[in-house]
């Protein structure tokens, strides 16, 4: 009874926490300005099944696809288990759904091939990052937090699944045995191969089983509340990440509405523009990027496809198209700090664009949008990058000075070079 | 060049409309090695006798550059003036040089009120040889020669035109090779995003560099081009690589020219 009373404990305050923290990062995702994406809902609705669910965009790399797709589905599926395993808790049952006989015995019997691919997979992808030392998985930006962050989310992993398969075993062994409460139930595949390691008290045997339970309950609801602070939170957010995304062609910039009504009042006195909230041209800091933005910056996992596809980063240049995702989800975690700890209009005098992004980086894009193409998730780095420049450009009229002298011959001449608009047709002439 | 190229201006003044108009942009225009490409598009108009036009000095940038580098206050103004002289001539289909010009007018043009249907001219070239008003005869044998195809990102990734240009090279019964990176997972050359305007930022290669080296690693007798920001990039590779005389860069305007003997 006790123990029931502690696992309802247990699930409520998981639960609670997560949700607490949940709303938070909701929260700081509205910060973010308005942008409308509830237009094509079908079409919408196609992409995130085929995307996130369907993983379609991970197949251009076989290797990292095949590991993925496994931890993927060991993810989905092993978490079936998971409602045993709180009914169990709540009613002091144990293995409530044997009832199923034989279906019971293949249900349980994948979770065990899953779990060891999960297992084996994990432990690849460990052995990727720190042995093998693949390069998309360093840089600038992967150093401290973002390293460890993603070794944690594995090992914590390759624990998750151990316990789950020790439980097992010892289950098996316990009801072999013919011990109380152990009713015959389940297929064991991978488990029985752990017998061995097992000891024959069934006291210890029954200890072990609880402890392996409890971890791997407690274990659960302990990643669940990682989630929101890790990269690995992409496990949901991928989901309406991609059913958000960016549905026009690539090479689409969004037209400023704001400036069509200066521009219309501009080029004819007579027009009256429709009202419009006054605000800043592009963006300074993460409050200037719309809602979609942001999600993208929460839903980033770090996989450096986007980087290592880069033109600028490629060829040695600051700009990292992960990093501009990170420095995005730091600096919106910051103003959320902000505003629990001193109030919605604290100003802390800092900003993304130059204390985490510099004009270096924002100046290297060449829009090519390799990096949005590459992201398994439609993360869109480039529409941050176009913000911040328009942010220098119109609020600061800050750029290299190039660019401003090819801004001053399209606006002088009609052309980015300084030539006589009276000689544009001059390719024409008869001696050519 | 041998015809008289119509502007818009003088056809309307004949009470004509052209079934085309040829968006030329500032790198045709003015860009010597361009400008070869530009007559050159002109070339296959004429010899197709598709009725077609151009805006000559009416012409003006269509604020791509200013909209990539992030002045979008000059791009709107640039477009809302194409638009309104576009609009004036009653334009309903274009045809880019560029692809930059194209995708401007395609996709950035129609929320500022200049909806027309647009196309590159890669993509007119693959048209004319499906519609049987264009072949590979009469001009310079690519027989067994062998092209490698540059995807530019902005007809590329960023419009998915990725067949019009191959259609276009696979006529002339050439030996097609890809590079590693195409299609949609080909490097840029460099140029993109307001970059051919200014000196790339420090690093330790420069894009054109890294791409040039691919192409080369193909070994072809031709580079094939279909944008005129890539062009230079390119060939500027080529010459620090001083394999002017082993490999050509052109463009597909240029490569589909040659072998109709324009």
């Amino acid at each position: 009874m006790v123990a029931q009373i502690i696992f309802v404990l247990l699930v409520v305050a998981g639960t609670a926490l997560f949700a607490f923290n949940a709303r938070k990062v909701i929260r700081n995702i509205k910060l973010g300005r308005a942008a409308n994406r509830s237009d094509k809902p079908q079409q919408r609705l196609m992409t995130m099944l085929k995307v996130a669910f369907g993983q379609t965009k991970m197949a251009v790399r076989p290797v990292p696809f095949l590991l993925h797709l496994v931890v993927y589905l060991g993810f989905v599926i092993i978490n079936l288990e998971v409602l045993e395993i709180v009914i169990d808790g709540i009613f002091g049952t144990h293995r409530v759904f044997a009832g199923l006989g034989g279906l019971y015995n293949f249900l349980i019997g994948s979770f065990e091939l899953l779990a060891a691919g999960v297992w084996l997979a994990c432990a690849i992808f460990l052995l990727r990052r720190n042995v093998v030392k693949l390069k998309r998985f360093s840089g600038v930006e992967m150093k401290s937090w973002p390293k460890s962050d993603a070794n944690y989310i594995l090992i914590t992993e390759i624990l998750l699944m151990s316990a789950f398969l020790l439980m097992n075993a010892a289950d098996a062994k316990l009801q072999t045995l013919g011990v109380a409460h152990y009713q015959q139930a389940g297929a064991f595949p991978v488990s029985t191969l752990l017998l061995g390691l097992l000891p024959d008290s069934v006291n210890t045997l029954i200890f072990i089983e609880r402890f392996c339970w409890w971890f791997h309950i407690v274990g659960i609801f302990g990643f669940l509340n990682y989630l929101p602070y890790s990269k690995h939170f992409h496990i949901m957010l991928a989901f309406p990440n991609t059913y958000f995304s960016n549905l026009n062609p690539k090479g689409e910039f969004t037209n400023m509405d704001s400036v069509t009504n200066e521009v219309k009042a501009m080029l004819d006195p007579s027009f009256v523009p429709a009202e419009t909230a006054p605000g800043k041209f592009g963006a300074k800091d993460i409050q200037d990027l719309t809602w979609v933005n942001l999600l993208n910056a929460y839903t980033c996992t770090e996989c450096g496809r986007c980087t290592s596809v880069c033109p600028a980063n490629m060829t040695g240049k600051l700009l990292s198209p992960r990093k501009i995702m990170m420095d995005t989800r730091d600096r919106t975690e910051e103003v959320g700090k902000n505003i629990d700890k001193h109030g919605a209009d604290h100003q802390d005098g800092k900003s993304l664009l130059d204390d985490y992004i510099t004009r270096e980086e924002i100046w290297a894009c060449t829009s090519c949008n390799a990096c949005t193409e590459a992201c398994p998730v439609n993360i869109d780095p480039l529409g941050i990058i176009v913000e911040l420049r328009r942010y220098a450009v119109m609020e600061e009229s800050v750029a290299p000075a190039s660019i401003n002298a090819m801004l001053g011959n399209v606006e002088n001449n009609g052309a980015p070079w300084k030539y006589s608009p009276a000689d544009r047709f001059n390719w024409a002439q008869e001696d050519q | 060049m041998e015809f008289k190229v119509p502007t818009m201006a003088e056809l309307m003044a004949a009470g004509e409309e052209p079934e085309i108009l040829f968006w030329v942009g500032c790198a045709g225009s003015y860009d010597e090695r361009a400008q070869k490409i530009t007559r050159d598009i002109c070339k296959i108009l004429h010899h197709v006798g598709l009725k077609y036009a151009v805006l000559g000095t009416e012409e003006s940038c269509t604020g791509d550059p200013a909209k990539r580098a992030g002045n979008e206050f000059l791009f709107q103004m640039q477009a809302m003036t194409n638009i309104e002289v576009l609009n004036a001539y009653n334009i309903k289909k274009i045809v880019t040089g560029c692809p930059h010009c194209f995708n401007t007018i395609k996709n950035e043009y129609p929320g500022l009120g200049g909806t027309y249907e647009v196309i590159h001219h890669s993509q007119l070239i693959q048209d004319l040889i499906n519609e049987g008003k264009l072949k590979a005869e009469g001009g310079e044998s690519f027989k067994g020669k062998k092209i490698t195809y540059h995807d530019p990102c902005y007809l590329g990734r960023g419009n998915g035109v990725y067949e019009a240009p191959r259609k276009a090279l696979e006529v002339l019964d050439a030996e097609l090779v890809e590079m590693k990176r195409c299609k949609a997972n080909g490097l840029c050359c460099g140029a993109g995003g307001a970059q051919m305007f200014k000196e790339p930022e420090k690093g330790n290669k420069d894009v054109n560099i890294e791409r040039i080296e691919e192409a080369l690693a193909t070994e072809p007798q031709f580079i094939a081009a279909g944008c005129p920001f890539c062009m230079t990039m390119l060939n500027d590779g080529v010459k620090l690589k001083d394999k002017e005389q082993e490999v050509k860069v052109l463009d597909i305007a240029e490569i589909t020219a040659r072998a109709n003997g324009l």
